[in-house]
């Protein structure tokens, strides 16, 4: 059913029609509007045979997730940025054990300074814990990609992460056509857990294993993530075939063909690219887009195969390793090893600064004069960087930097003098 | 209730898409009618996009809100930086914000207001940029009326349709009554209405047709 409906909204909607039977949250910008309105949903009785379970902290809801999970529950959680920290020791556990909790990540920065707003760097904190992540580019895609998750995840023991861009696609109110419960029913069958807590037949789950198996425990992990590379492309296929439309799979090419410039991006600045892709075509530019939607497992293969073509590639990050530069420029580094491709990194949007078209067609200009440098800030402020340096050079107890150059550039605290 | 102050004179170029940026305070409902612009148009078959400029909200505080609306699915995800159409739901951020910034050359301004251009101290700025394109409404004063309340969101949206002609006012109350409780609704159904007819009508030449037809 087509609707014009807030993305929290939509994804809280096609999480009800996946009936899961555990939810708990704890609520955290910018995730707070699908929890309100799961919560909403498993009140008024929509959303039936569902326990929402209130809990005192994130840490607390990813142990229950696990709990629920491992008991044989379908259990879904959401969380975002300080959130997801806090719950860490719990995210590992639920990959580790195999238990296929899914969960929707609303990208948010994270601290400090603490910024309530989007990019990516929750996103990248938790790469190696074992989910499978996938990125939206809409809102639409975001509402799909929950069904498949719940599909893969229970199909290969795997717990599966939706990312979706804080504030850009949960708060955003859009057109999205909301999946209808026969259909999902047809084509998410009933949990079926390869393990379970059950009082009839005990079993322990989560020993301790020692240096004697714990390499062959992690490579059947890593193994399992293979294994959802291969199905992912054909879940996306049949939810193609049941719903209608393509929502997910691997990667998004578009007008990559015959491109000379591709630019490689997580999430919804996809949108952006490829207006900006389609204004540089227009000014005789061959450049193109991809987009990643699975992150994790990293498709290799594919994203090797779609840059093929190309000559050089620019991986737009809402994230950086602090120290050394782009993440995914890494994985796209090792995926493409040995085409010769010249990749270049640009960091754009930290902490919901706006990612303007106009700016990424400037960038993209740089790029096919070859004047883009290997890593580039898009958008820095030099000025206030400078002033900040200086200060530091001037004195020994220049202060804190982040109040500094809020008072510089006139929005802090004002000066104690 | 003081009549507002239109002059439409010029019809400009049909554009593939209508940008919208409101502004106001938190409280005033500046998010809500993003939300409800979009599903007017969604109502009307198009495609719409609305979103809030993140902020922390805070009662009081400035807020801004965006709506894009076209025939076309919409990718961007920038904000509003050059409006067709610029909604200030109240007119004391008109001195302390840049509320005017990226309005394009041929973008329209409604203010909700019952003072007029000259009072408000932007006289000069409307007919720099053309006096007719500023349009005013009380919409407070149309929000207590009807409503109750002084929130002007809903009213606002009311001159908006009237300005950009091809929102209808029944699109727009059929996404009213979509997003509000029943009394609510019809309420602010009334009050938009209030607006559409109070621009509609004293529109001394053609409405300004800014929106994709």
């Amino acid at each position: 059913m087509l609707r014009q409906i807030e993305g929290s909204r939509a994804v809280a909607e096609a999480v009800a029609r996946c009936r899961p039977e555990v939810v708990c949250a704890y609520p955290i910008s910018p995730q707070t509007h699908i929890i309100e309105a799961l919560s909403v949903l498993v009140r008024t009785g929509e959303l039936d045979r569902c326990e929402f379970i209130n809990v005192e902290s994130e840490f607390a809801a990813m142990s229950v997730a696990l709990g629920a999970s491992a008991a044989g529950a379908r259990a879904y959680t959401a969380t975002s940025s300080q959130g997801l920290l806090f719950m860490m020791e719990a995210v590992y556990n639920v990959a580790g054990l195999g238990l296929p909790v899914v969960m929707t990540l609303a990208n948010r920065a994270v601290g400090a300074p603490i910024n309530i707003w989007n990019d990516h760097s929750d996103a990248m904190a938790v790469r190696d814990a074992g989910w499978v992540m996938l990125f939206a580019e809409s809102n639409q895609e975001a509402a799909d990609l929950h069904v498949q998750a719940f599909r893969l995840a229970e199909e290969i023991s795997v717990p599966v992460m939706v990312c979706m861009d804080g504030f850009i696609l949960t708060h955003a109110v859009e057109r999205v056509d909301l999946v209808e419960q026969v259909a999902v029913d047809a084509h998410l069958p009933p949990y079926e857990p390869r393990q379970v807590l059950d009082p009839d037949d005990p079993v322990s789950i989560g020993a301790m294993v020692g240096p004697e198996a714990f390499t062959e425990v992690r490579y059947l992990a890593h193994a399992r993530q293979l294994e959802a590379l291969r199905r992912i492309p054909e879940i996306t296929a049949e939810f193609a075939r049941s719903f209608g439309r393509e929502s997910g799979g691997l990667l998004h090419p578009y007008r990559t063909e015959d491109a000379d410039i591709v630019v490689v991006a997580l999430g919804s600045i996809l949108g952006t690219i490829e207006d900006a892709v389609d204004t540089m075509r227009e000014r005789g530019l061959s450049v193109g887009a991809l987009g990643v939607t699975t992150f994790r497992p990293f498709p290799l293969e594919a994203l090797r195969a779609a840059l093929a073509g190309a000559r050089r590639v620019v991986v737009v990050e809402k994230a950086f390793s602090i120290g050394f530069g782009g993440v995914l420029s890494t994985d796209v580094a090792m995926a493409t090893g040995g085409l010769g491709l010249d990749i270049a990194t640009v960091v754009a949007g930290l902490g919901g600064r706006p990612v303007a078209e106009s700016t990424l067609c400037t960038m993209l200009e740089d790029a096919g004069a070859s004047r883009l440098e290997r890593l580039t800030f898009l958008d820095l402020d030099h000025g206030v960087v400078e002033r900040e340096l200086a200060r530091m050079a001037d004195s020994r107890r220049s202060g804190p930097t982040a109040e500094n150059i809020l008072r510089d550039i006139g929005t802090g605290a004002r000066s104690p003098s | 209730m003081p009549a507002p102050s239109v002059s439409g004179t010029e019809v400009p170029a049909m554009q593939a898409m209508l940008q919208v940026r409101i502004h106001g305070r938190g409280g005033q409902g500046v998010v809500t009618a993003a939300e409800v612009l979009s599903m007017a148009a969604f109502a009307e078959g198009r495609h719409a996009q609305a979103f809030p400029s993140f902020g922390s909200e805070r009662t009081g505080a400035p807020v801004v809100a965006f709506c894009r609306i076209a025939h076309t699915p919409i990718r961007t995800r920038e904000p509003v930086m050059n409006p067709d159409v610029l909604v200030v739901l109240d007119a004391t951020l008109l001195h302390q914000v840049d509320l005017f910034s990226g309005l394009r050359p041929d973008g329209a301004v409604l203010i909700n207001t019952s003072r007029s251009l000259d009072e408000l101290g932007i006289l000069e700025l409307a007919r720099e940029h053309s006096e007719g394109r500023f349009v005013t409404v009380p919409a407070t004063d149309i929000a207590v009326e009807r409503l109750g309340r002084p929130v002007p969101n809903v009213v606002m949206l009311g001159g908006l349709a009237a300005i950009t002609g091809n929102i209808s006012i029944d699109a727009l109350a059929s996404a009213i009554r979509e997003r509000f409780s029943s009394e609510m609704a019809e309420r602010n159904v009334a009050a938009a209405s209030d607006a559409y007819h109070l621009v509609e009508s004293s529109s001394r030449q053609e409405v300004l047709r800014v929106a994709p037809d």
